[in-house]
């Protein structure tokens, strides 16, 4: 079903193949000015303390990869408190015989965000091969595992503003500081950072454990700040738990609906 | 005749002043997009065994500074202009009684500065402040080195704030010439950061593209003003950089004044 409702979208937005370019090239040029940075801070000052400009590639790649993807499924989300609640359109996706969710998923697969998605990867690839890591199936499982874990902790963040517009239309905006501000910080690896900030994207919006931790294993590194292998290896499924937790705060939401009418 | 643009000016301006709440918004993301940033930058900074171009402090008073002043850079068009331009409305413009270049540069110097007001005050006092209260020094925006450093920066700053109008306004332009212009308008933005000096102040690019870097017109808006006000110029020696700030504006108000003409010769207005 979703992949019916997603292709129809698609086929919409390619009626516009000038401004479809465009666009995603505008958000190719947007993430490539990040990697330039990333670069240009490399060339000059050589490393970071304990890591190199592939692995922090590394993490861009899978970071942006997993970003991509939720942002470009999550429009729904996003624009949920302007489109559906302030309007009152949302009574019209609560009488339709289908589940809200899918519904809202389905309100455009926003294929412009494939500029971040196609950058993503060639840097991921680009980062995995200038490693020599061996990408045998075990691998590649567990690269797939975490980036998926990746998007639903993405997914999630725009589930949780959709929830909050339940109760407030005003300054949603604040949420973009935990979407893109991730997303910007989760470039780097976590251990550079306070310790205030490390415990906040590993404890409350838990952005390293989808991206620093298990990265760590791909890299078999040893963590500077001390983690194990097996904490590495399962710290993915908390992205999964975020998106629980999101839709559930969602469908409480729901119940707390009343329209605004018509 | 200059009263007509200072009253477009202060009616705009108070205008743009209204929107609070995302301003508030506006505030919280660039606090945490400056603590990443400063985090980032005392990471590599920790690791540098050479002397570098820039102090960690200049680069700290830099990072806060830009995320005060971001919304001054050319990064977006008018909206309202936008609207005007595909549904028809631009013909009202036509008929009104005054240039339209510098009217609607008039609307632009508004747009570039009422939302920086309101954000930058804040900001300032939040990492001017604030922060060395807090115990937070090596994360504070340093003072400026006296009042001559002052008056250049402001005196820079003035200059900065020209060149971003003047390019704000070849977005405006390309919005009349060409009806894609939305998509070339998402793409010069990325320009503006990286070559301005927000993403990486521009003294920290590799060597050898520093030549081509000193040329660019964008390091007028950003790295100019900013390297004034830590000292990374000395105050007294940038007559040369508040020049190319000043030329670099003169070629985009030609530009824009030209191309604005000749699209205006083309203009058919559908319907009445």
């Amino acid at each position: 079903m979703y992949w019916r409702l997603a292709l129809s979208s698609i086929k919409a937005q390619m009626q516009y193949k000038l401004s479809f370019g465009l666009s995603a090239a505008g958000q190719l040029a947007g993430t490539a000015i990040e990697i330039l940075g990333i670069w240009a801070l490399f060339t000059r000052f050589g490393s970071l303390p304990h890591w190199s400009l592939s692995e922090v590639c590394l993490f861009y790649g899978v970071v942006n990869v997993g970003f991509a993807v939720a942002d470009g499924m999550a429009t729904g989300f996003d624009h949920f408190g302007v489109d559906y609640v302030r309007t009152g359109n949302f009574d019209r996706l609560l009488v339709r015989p289908r589940g809200l969710i899918l519904q809202l998923l389905a309100h455009e697969l926003a294929i412009r965000r494939l500029g971040r998605l196609v950058q993503g990867l060639i840097v991921m690839v680009w980062a995995l091969t200038d490693l020599g890591i061996d990408l045998e199936w075990p691998m590649i499982v567990f690269l797939i595992y975490t980036i998926i874990g990746g998007t639903c902790l993405f997914l999630g963040l725009f589930v949780f503003q959709a929830a909050l517009s339940f109760w407030t239309v005003e300054s949603l905006e604040v949420m973009n500081t935990l979407t893109y501000g991730g997303v910007e910080s989760s470039q780097y690896p976590l251990s550079i950072y306070d310790d205030w900030f490390r415990k906040f994207f590993t404890y409350v919006v838990p952005l390293a454990c989808v991206a620093y931790f298990p990265i760590l294993l791909l890299l078999d590194k040893t963590d500077p700040l001390g983690s194990s292998r097996l904490f590495q290896l399962l710290a993915p499924v908390a992205g999964y738990l975020f998106l629980a937790a999101a839709i559930l705060a969602f469908s409480r939401g729901v119940r707390h609906y009343t329209s605004t009418g018509n | 005749m200059f009263n007509a643009y200072w009253s477009v000016i202060s009616a705009r301006y108070r205008t743009l002043l209204q929107y609070r709440a995302a301003a508030i918004a506006g505030f919280v993301t660039q606090l945490f997009w400056g603590a990443i940033k400063i985090m980032v930058m005392s990471a590599f900074f920790a690791v540098s065994t050479e002397p570098q171009p820039m102090k960690l402090v200049e680069v700290v008073s830099y990072i806060w500074l830009g995320q005060a002043l971001l919304g001054m850079l050319p990064w977006s068009v008018d909206k309202e202009l936008e609207a005007m331009i595909t549904n028809g409305g631009i013909s009202y413009e036509l008929v009104r009684p005054l240039d339209l270049y510098s009217f609607w540069f008039c609307r632009t110097i508004a747009l570039r500065t009422a939302t920086t007001t309101l954000r930058s005050i804040p900001m300032l006092i939040f990492a001017l402040l604030l922060l060395p209260l807090a115990g937070f020094d090596e994360w504070a925006l340093a003072a400026p080195g006296g009042l001559v450093v002052t008056c250049v920066f402001l005196l820079s700053l003035v200059c900065a704030l020209l060149l971003a109008c003047s390019f704000t306004m070849i977005m405006h332009v390309i919005l009349v010439w060409t009806i894609s212009g939305d998509g070339l308008n998402r793409i010069l933005p990325s320009f503006t950061m990286i070559f301005s000096g927000m993403v990486v102040p521009l003294p920290l690019f590799p060597d050898w593209t520093q030549g081509f870097l000193s040329l660019q017109p964008f390091r007028g808006l950003v790295d100019v003003p900013f390297r004034i006000y830590t000292g990374n110029i000395p105050a007294l020696e940038a007559g040369p950089d508040i020049l190319h700030q000043l030329i670099w504006s003169a070629v985009f108000i030609f530009l824009g004044r030209r191309l604005l003409a000749s699209s205006m010769h083309r203009v058919v207005v559908q319907g009445g």
